[in-house]
């Protein structure tokens, strides 16, 4: 099958972008669909820059991205200590079984009210949303790179001399990150929608509450103007991934290289 | 003296997988001896629990019943004067070539800059001094089977446990490897467990040749002394008429059990 070159995809893919804005442009301008409702691309577009060129967007933008942040380190760090807690210890995890099953299955962001009473209106609550969210990512990343650790691999370990915490350290811990790389998009994608939808929950702060704010006075632009902002960021999260990927998975074998 | 390892009437019973199955009886009643420097390859149709023989040599599994000596211990854990080669591949795929090769040497609480040139300097012994930085992903079947060989050997074992190493190589390769084996051995004599399916593989590499019977209740059956002289290459010594009667003498008596095997997996 032919392939265009990526330098020619590239410029593909952004006519359809152009083309999905000038088709948004053109319905709402005739008034074949209500501007009240479906905001004017145009002023969208006029508020996004100035939001950037003010600088009112920065701070909300940082609580959005140090709430992100943190409940993504906080969901790693306890998914992978529990992770590999519960694969490598047969009782605890017969015992723990049923609840992780039920707590998973929960729908989380019903928590979040919760989490506000617990911790306040400030970015703890949104962290402790998308810390639910980010842990059972990583949590059954672990579960199973523990668990799929090739026995032939560890036989050998265990033949050249490895004790149980040299197998923790040289075996079970690079397989189960190597599962838990290849699940971080999906993570980082989670603490992304736990601060948010926090903020959009109830904050004085972030990119969800100017959503919120903007939704209460009927000022739909700025509506689209925050969803607009907030899908560039989860794009740049998502490259920033993907750079953390390569880097740090470079001894598997890839099928893009 | 006392044999490096000894097999001491050894059985193993695997439990039964599903309630209404028989326990599977995998070897029964083996003694068999490995003297200090001798290469003993161990020949039997597939499935018929040579790898289990080998598992128990090497403490990872315990025999239902007899005992395994290593200099005259009895092993009740893991085989600490043993390397184990295995068939499949068991290389750390996040490890580098060299680091896998050190890998035994970091375990064992070496020096940084020990763990930095010995391996090198057995990379070279099996010709890879070139891919010396790169995954096991990026190394052919081969290559990967010396970095193996390089990893059981740097910690230097005094026995050397082989599972069917280069089954999974195309022949030219494994004539190769096998040559390459025959002078790392040459050079530094340890007891050699060598199990294998193909009793060409076993003729030229080996002191001694040990024939086992067709699953279930695996047992040694025949003993063969290859006498063939030393330095061996393995590509030539096929071709000698010592080699060819011996090839006679032992296919004679291991015919029928490949037979009773094939028939199992068949059935």
């Amino acid at each position: 099958m032919h392939r265009p070159s990526p330098k020619r995809i590239w410029i593909w893919q952004l006519a359809v972008a152009l083309t999905l804005f000038a088709v948004w442009w053109a319905l709402t301008a005739s008034k074949l669909l209500p501007p009240f409702f479906f905001g004017e691309p145009l002023k969208v577009i006029a508020r996004v820059v100035e939001w950037f060129v003010v600088g009112d967007i920065w701070q909300h933008l940082g609580v959005t991205l140090i709430e992100t942040l943190l409940a993504f380190l906080i969901g790693m760090v306890l998914g992978l200590a529990i992770g590999l807690w519960l694969a490598l210890s047969v009782t605890a995890s017969t015992l723990a079984d049923p609840y992780i099953k039920a707590f998973n299955a929960m729908p989380r962001v019903i928590l979040a009210p919760i989490f506000a009473v617990w911790f306040g209106l400030g970015i703890w609550s949104k962290v402790a949303l998308g810390v639910t969210l980010v842990f059972f990512i990583i949590f059954f990343n672990v579960y199973h790179g523990v668990r799929e650790v090739s026995p032939v691999v560890l036989a050998n370990a265990r033949m050249l001399g490895a004790s149980s915490r040299q197998l923790l350290r040289h075996i079970y811990l690079p397989s189960a990150t190597s599962w838990v790389f290849s699940s971080l998009h999906t993570a980082v994608g989670m603490a992304f929608v736990g601060a948010v939808v926090g903020e959009y929950l109830g904050a004085a702060r972030g990119v969800g509450y100017l959503i919120l704010q903007a939704e209460g006075a009927f000022d739909i632009n700025t509506v689209f103007a925050g969803i607009l902002v907030l899908t560039g960021c989860a794009l740049m999260l998502d490259w920033g991934v993907t750079l953390v990927e390569r880097r740090l998975l470079k001894w598997r074998p890839s099928h893009l290289s | 003296m006392s044999a490096a390892l000894q097999f001491d009437r050894i059985s193993v019973t695997f439990p039964p997988r599903h309630r209404n199955e028989a326990p599977w009886h995998a070897v029964a009643d083996t003694t068999l001896g490995i003297g200090e420097g001798e290469f003993v390859s161990v020949v039997g149709p597939t499935g018929c629990g040579k790898s289990t023989l080998l598992n128990v040599a090497a403490g990872l599994l315990a025999p239902s019943v007899g005992e395994v000596r290593v200099f005259g211990d009895r092993l009740t854990e893991l085989n600490r004067h043993a390397g184990y080669m295995f068939q499949a591949d068991a290389l750390l795929p996040w490890k580098t070539a060299a680091e896998n090769v050190g890998f035994g040497l970091l375990l064992a609480g070496l020096p940084p800059s020990d763990i930095a040139d010995q391996p090198r300097h057995w990379l070279a012994k099996v010709g890879l001094s070139h891919a010396a930085e790169r995954y096991p992903h990026q190394l052919s079947g081969g290559m990967k089977k010396r970095v193996g060989m390089a990893q059981a050997l740097i910690v230097d074992p005094k026995i050397l446990l082989m599972d069917e190493p280069f089954s999974a190589l195309d022949v030219q390769t494994r004539q190769l490897m096998e040559n390459e084996l025959l002078a790392l051995w040459q050079n530094n004599r340890k007891s050699v467990l060598f199990i294998t399916h193909d009793l060409e593989e076993a003729i030229s590499l080996s002191d001694r040749v040990v024939v086992l019977s067709a699953g279930p209740d695996t047992h040694p059956i025949g003993e063969f002394f290859i006498d063939l002289p030393r330095p061996r290459d393995v590509a030539e010594i096929r071709l000698t008429p010592g080699f060819v009667e011996l090839h006679e003498r032992i296919w004679q008596v291991l015919r029928a059990e490949v037979l009773k095997g094939y028939a199992q997996t068949v059935a």
